[in-house]
Formats: structure tokens, sequence, C-alpha cells
């Protein structure tokens, strides 16, 4: 909920840290705070009759962890898992949520005055899971706002009656 | 002397209970006409420290009532005045009394005024009458005593036990010596931030006072009702030391633990692959870790364990008071109160059990006229008893009244719409009393009878992952044995191989399991059956159900598992059993969400996940209802 607040609302000139990964050939980054830990994929115990872009779920130090593959999601790429294939454990809203990249790139500082207001077309994912874009060394980075993703009915990771309002 | 005492609020609110529960068992278990000096003395203490505590923290209601049922307890332990069974149930009424009044000290309730007031009255009634003399006798000796004294018991419980641990570790054998109440009144001042210490120090001083204390006791003049916070034996109860944590740090610990586990069992798979000297030395450590990993995990899980005897306790008081009610005579025998079951399960059987021991005095003991002419002793009797057997605990409420009667639960079900006919086995027409809104009592009694109770007690048990049974036979008696897992965290599972894919079966739904014949299976529009010794059974094909690719799908190759959950029974079909673990139940909702036939998960010795199945959610996706109700 703070977090959520903090990026709604960002004191001007503050700068922020993001992470940037690569989902086919776009870049993206999500807001670093949410980051728990990244680690490399492997197989998911399969959970039965669970949308495809679910992987299954993780054992992570006790924790059962549902896997999320974005690039099935949202059809960037072709989703292959070699020993490059990356998972980006995600802290949000008390839950905890593995979400499989093609590959972490970076830690970008960003002010808010950097973020460009997304476009509505041309990106896979939509527009309202958006944050902006920003330019990052002569690149385009697309800033996801995660927790309203992953918290979204889109992913419906999360049963209704106990979505993090 | 600003010092919030707050903080202090919950340690006193839980001992008082405590010493109330105490209080309520021992002038259960009180012999009237003699008794015994140490009981005596233990429900004194526990009605002072109550004062103590009350007087200190400002509980004003509080403080007041006990001061009284005090002077009355302290006369009676220097037996200035003799109890009568009247006088018991006064206090048993006023440990009601306080019960409710702490009770809204700690929600902040309205406080039960007009009860304590009667309260105060017919105990000072108690007291006007009792062998010597009446209340303000007592009082005006109180004011006869020395101004120290008076000061002492001005001073209340907590810091008066601080000041006996001074006393008695300095002059316990005068501690009637002027000394000792000069010292007494020094401390008095004593910093209420001891408090917590204070108490503790309790323990420590009531170890120090033994029996010559006690012998001095009876030679001292009926001034008693000043020396209230003399105290007498130690009390066994708090012996054992013990600390309060927070149930949180426990599970928490018995999460890490079962991290532990996992490791060491990935270790060991490691370690057993490494040839030579270095390997067997590993091998060797590794066993060694092994060991001490399976006795960290078991003290660990103990740590969540309680004597069932904390439920227990409260039924002599329960039986008493209802069969006074009701005019019958019951005997109330406990066993097996030692027998640990998990804390969270103690919580919620005490509603089941209270209404499985009213029911069994209410319907099942019969009047001491009807038990006579029965040719049955005329104290009927009702066994309390909790026993571990394997890997469950069964609880058994047993009487030896009329037994449930077979044609007036099937009068009543038929009435109900519950049942075609009257030709089924005794223990299906048992079952019928756990329908919603059954009772056969011919008429509403306050005590039982309003047909709200065994669908509720059915359903508390199964809550807690426990089924219930029964056994009766007329004119003898009845039986509910009620079975509980040894701890919710932890389900016997067998793990079965679906493709790639392990799952885990609870144990407790499997009926058996075997490889089916050919010619035993059959399809009928779409579903398959299974039959086997005459009846037909649905067949889930779990590699279906659950998705998953590779297994093997032609029946007659498979495995059958048997299962049962409630009232539906069926198979499974699975690729093969690869044996019976029992496994920590993990949620799947903390971070995802509730699946379908899926009660949960679990993680195996490789690190890897395995879903444990949930047969109650699996069997609604079996929609042929030929097999769910009708057979047996």
């Amino acid at each position: 909920m703070t977090q959520a607040t903090l990026q709604q609302t960002p004191v001007a000139s503050d700068e922020k840290e993001y992470l940037s990964f690569v989902l086919g050939k776009e870049c993206y980054a999500i807001d670093i705070a949410t980051v728990k830990e990244i680690r490399g994929y492997e197989p998911a115990t399969k959970i039965a009759n669970a949308p495809a872009f679910i992987k299954g779920v993780l054992n992570l130090r006790g924790d059962i962890v549902p896997i999320v593959d974005l690039r099935i999601k949202f059809e960037v790429g072709t989703p292959t898992y070699n020993e490059f294939t990356i998972v980006i454990m995600l802290h949000i809203f008390d839950r905890i949520v593995g979400v499989v990249v093609d590959a972490v790139s970076d830690v970008v500082r960003l002010t808010d005055e950097d973020i460009l207001p997304p476009p509505n077309f041309g990106v896979a994912f939509d527009s309202q899971f958006l944050l902006g874009l920003a330019d990052v060394e002569s690149s385009m980075v697309i800033l996801v706002n995660i927790e309203k993703l992953i918290t979204s009915d889109a992913l419906a990771l999360v049963d209704n009656t106990q979505t993090a309002a | 002397m600003s010092v919030n005492l707050e903080q202090f609020h919950a340690v006193f609110f839980d001992e008082s209970n405590e010493h109330l529960q105490a209080m309520e068992q021992l002038l259960m278990s009180l012999n009237v006409d003699h008794p015994d000096m140490e009981e005596l003395n233990s429900i004194f203490r526990a009605a002072h420290s109550i004062k103590g505590g009350s007087g200190i923290f400002g509980f004003e209601a509080l403080a007041g009532l006990t001061h009284v049922m005090e002077t009355l307890l302290d006369r009676a332990r220097n037996q200035t005045m003799r109890l009568s069974v009247n006088a018991v149930d006064v206090l048993l009424d006023t440990v009601d009394v306080l019960k409710a009044t702490l009770d809204a000290y700690m929600h902040g309730g309205v406080l039960p005024n007009t009860d304590i007031a009667n309260g105060i009255t017919k105990l000072e009634g108690l007291l006007g009458s009792g062998s010597d003399s009446a209340a303000v006798v007592n009082e005006a000796k109180l004011d006869d005593e020395t101004p120290l004294a008076l000061l002492e018991d001005d001073g209340f419980g907590l810091v008066d036990s601080m000041q006996e641990t001074s006393e008695s570790s300095f002059d316990t054998d005068d501690l009637f010596a002027d000394l000792a109440f000069v010292s007494t009144a020094q401390t008095s001042n004593a910093l209420p931030e001891n408090a917590i210490q204070a108490q503790q120090a309790t323990v420590a001083q009531a170890k120090l006072h033994s029996t010559p204390y006690t012998e001095n006791l009876k030679n001292v003049t009926p001034i008693s009702g000043v020396r209230s916070e003399s105290e007498g034996k130690p009390s066994t109860a708090k012996e054992s030391g013990s600390i309060r944590v927070d149930t949180y740090k426990i599970d928490g610990m018995v999460n890490l633990v079962g991290e532990l586990v996992i490791t060491q069992s990935m270790l060991s798979m490691i370690g057993s692959s490494l040839e030579g000297k270095a390997g067997k030395m590993l091998q060797a450590v590794i066993d060694e870790l092994q060991r001490n990993t399976r006795e960290i995990q078991e003290s660990a899980m103990s740590m969540r364990m309680l004597p069932v005897n904390m439920t227990f306790n409260r039924f002599p008081r329960v039986v008493r008071d209802l069969s006074q009610k009701l005019g019958k005579q019951v005997n109330l025998v406990m066993e097996g109160g030692a027998t640990e079951i998990d804390k969270s399960m103690i919580e919620k059987l005490v509603d089941p059990l209270t209404h499985l021991v009213r029911n069994s005095i209410d319907h099942g003991i019969e009047t001491p006229a009807i038990r006579r002419e029965a040719g049955k002793p005329e104290i009927g009797t009702v066994v309390l008893s909790a026993a571990q057997k394997g890997s469950s605990i069964i609880i058994r409420i047993q009487d030896d009244g009329a037994g449930l009667n077979r044609q007036r639960i099937l009068n009543k079900a038929a009435e109900n719409g519950l049942i075609q006919s009257d030709d089924m086995p005794d223990h299906e027409v048992w079952k019928l009393i756990f329908e919603p809104g059954f009772s056969t009592a011919t008429e509403v009694t306050d005590v039982s009878g309003r047909g709200v109770g065994m669908d509720v007690v059915k359903r508390n048990i199964e809550s807690i992952g426990g089924r219930i049974e029964i056994e009766s036979r007329h004119g003898a008696g009845s039986s509910f044995d009620i079975h509980l897992p040894l701890t919710l965290a932890i389900v016997d599972g067998m793990c079965v191989a679906v493709g790639d894919q392990v799952f885990v079966v609870p144990l407790l739904n499997i009926i058996e399991s075997f490889q089916p014949k050919r010619e035993h299976i059959q399809t009928v529009s779409n579903e398959t059956l299974l039959s086997t010794r005459g009846e037909y059974w649905p067949l889930i094909a779990l590699y279906e159900a659950m998705d998953v690719g590779g297994a093997i799908e032609d029946p007659a190759d498979s495995i059958v598992v048997l299962l049962e959950s409630g009232k539906k029974r069926f198979g499974i079909q699975v690729d093969a059993l690869l044996g019976q673990q029992q496994v920590v139940i993990k949620s799947l909702e903390k971070h995802y969400r509730k699946v379908a036939g899926i009660a949960g998960a679990t993680i195996m010795g490789d690190g890897k996940v395995a879903l444990i199945l949930d047969a109650d959610s699996l069997a609604q996706s079996c929609h042929n209802t030929m097999n769910q109700e009708a057979c047996a």
C-alpha cells in the first residue's frame, strides 16, 4: 500500500531506482523496491487448469510461490527456458510472485521528469499497467506498474475476494 | 512512580484467568467435610493473587469481590469457619462473576456490577453465618491490628509477594515477628515496574515456605484476616516453570525447522552420491545431522502441543451443575488428560466436547429412579478419555445411560424427510443425529434439545481435520469417539505418481488401493465406473482432472485408490503408489489462490513442490450420484 502511494505521488526530482529486464526484444523496467530476489529458472510444479502463462508453483525457502511467464501472457518473444532464463521474485502486498523474463539488464535511476507518458499502442502491455516510457542510454525502456499488473484480474493470480485494494 | 502499567495488563489477565481456572478446579475437587489444607491454601492463594493484581492495576470491581472472597477463604483455611456445600456453591458462583468481570476489563465491556454486588452480599452473608463472627467483626479486628499490618493489606498482591520474597529469604522462621511486618511496610513502596519480577518471585518464595511454616499457621490465633498475604505450601503447578511465548514465534520456528529438514534431506541425497573416504565421512556426519534435525523437529512440534486436560478440566463443573439442575446423579471419570494435542485444536474442542458431555447427561443418563428400575447403579457414569493411537488422538465421551433411541431417531428423520425407509444399519441411523435441525428430545429444555448442536459439533470437529463415530447400545449407554490428527500442520499422506508429477493423497480419505481388472471397468455415459465387491464406484482419472501429460491412460494398467470424503466415495486413477509419508501442509493461497481439487502444497525431500489433493472438492467433480448416498 505504501509502495503504491509512493509511486502514484512521487516527490518531484526524487530519483527512484528501477530494475530493467528484457522480454523478447523489448526492454522493460519495474520499481526495484518490489523485487525480492533474482534467480535462475527451474521447472515449477504445474497447477491443474491454470492458464498457460502460469508455469506452476515453486518452493522459495518454504513458501509456495506461483511463477508467471509474462512472455506467454503478453505474447512477446518466444518462451524458451534455458540456463539464461531468469525469474524475478517480486514481493507485492505480502505476496511473493515469480516472473519469468529473458534477461535482467540493469538498475537505472530515473526521476519523474525522465518519465514520459505511455503511448496507447505499440506495446504488448495494456497501457493501464504502464507508468510511462523513459529514455535510457538512447534506447526506450517501458516502465511497468508491476503492482497493478500482478494484482489485476487479467493475471487472476489473486482470488477476487482477497485482492489488495 | 509514573510507570505505564498497561504493559502488564495482558500478563495480569492471562494469569488471573489461570488462577480462576485453578480455583474452580480446586473448589470442585474439594472435600467439603474434610477439606485438604493444601487445597484450601491454593484456592486462597489464587484469590489473593487476583486481588493483589487488580488492586495494583486499579480494577476496583475485581479487587472488591476478591477481597471478600479472600476473607472467607482465609477463615476456612484457618479452620475458624467450616465450609458447607452451599459455601462452595457461592464460591463457584463468585468465580463465574469474577470471570465475567475479568472479561469485561479485558475487552472493555460493561462490568457486571449487580452480579458483583450480589456476590459480595452472598459472601458476606456466609461470613456472617460462619462459625466465628460477622464480617464486621473481622473488619474490627483489622483495625485492632498494628497500623503497619493495615498498610500491608492495602499494599495488595504483587507488591506483597515481592515483600514476601524478602521476608522468606531472610526470616522465614519468625515470619510473624514484628520485624517481618516492618520489612513489609518498608517494601510496600516498591516500584510497580518490578511487578512482573515480583510475581515470578512468588514462585521462588512459595517454594521457600515449607511445612514448619504451615504448622506455624495453625498455631496462630484467629486474627487471620490481616495476614492475607501469607502463603502455604508451594503450588505444584507453578514449579514446572513456563514461559509465555507468542504463537507466531513458535509457528515461525516450526516453519524454519521444516526448511531445515528439507535442506538436510537434500544434503543426504548429495552425500550418498559421493564415493571414497570423504564420502563415508560425510555420510557419517549427515547421519548425525539427520538425527539432530529430527529431534529438533520433534521438540519444535511439541511446543505447540498442550495436554488435553486444558479442555477436560472444565467438565467437572459442567457435570456438577448440570446433574444438579436435572436431578440426576452423575460421576465423571476423566482419563488420559495428559495426552497432548495441538493448541489450536484444544481451543476448538471446547464447544463440541461441552455439547457432547451435556448431551450425555441430559439425554443419556437416566434419573436415579429409572436407573434403579433398570437394575443399574443410581449414579450414572460419564467417562471422558483421551488416548493416542498411531498418528491420531481419540477422545471418547462414554456414558452408561439409556443409549440412543433408534426408533425415535428414525421417526424424527422420517418426519424431516431425511430418509425413505427404516431399513438401515444402526451406524447409519446414528449418523442421522448429525443432520441440521435434528433433535429427538421430546421437549426443549434450556440444557439441550433445540436441534442446533450435533451438526455444529460435527462441523467443528471436521474443521480441525477430525471425524466423529458413535456406538450405542439400547439401555447400556452410548459412546462418541472423536478421531483427531496429531497436529494440523502435518498430514499423513500417500504419495502417488501421475505422469511426471507427484501428488499427496491424505491417508484419512483412503479406503484401499489396488490394480483393477479390465472386466471391472465400465463406461456409462462418459463416466468410468469401477465395480468392486458388488459396488460401483465413480472413477476419476487424475491425469485428466489435474491436466498432467505422459500418464498411463488405460485404467486397467493403472492403480486405483479408493477414497471416501464425507458421504461421497470414489476412486482415483494414478500411475503408481510411491509410498506413505508425513508431509507439512503449506498454503497455496498465501501467494496464489485456491485451486479446485487441491487442499494445499508440500515440499518433498528433493525440494520440489507436490500438491495435496482435496478429496472433498475432487468429489464435487464426480457427477455420479448413485454411489454417493445410498451404498455403505
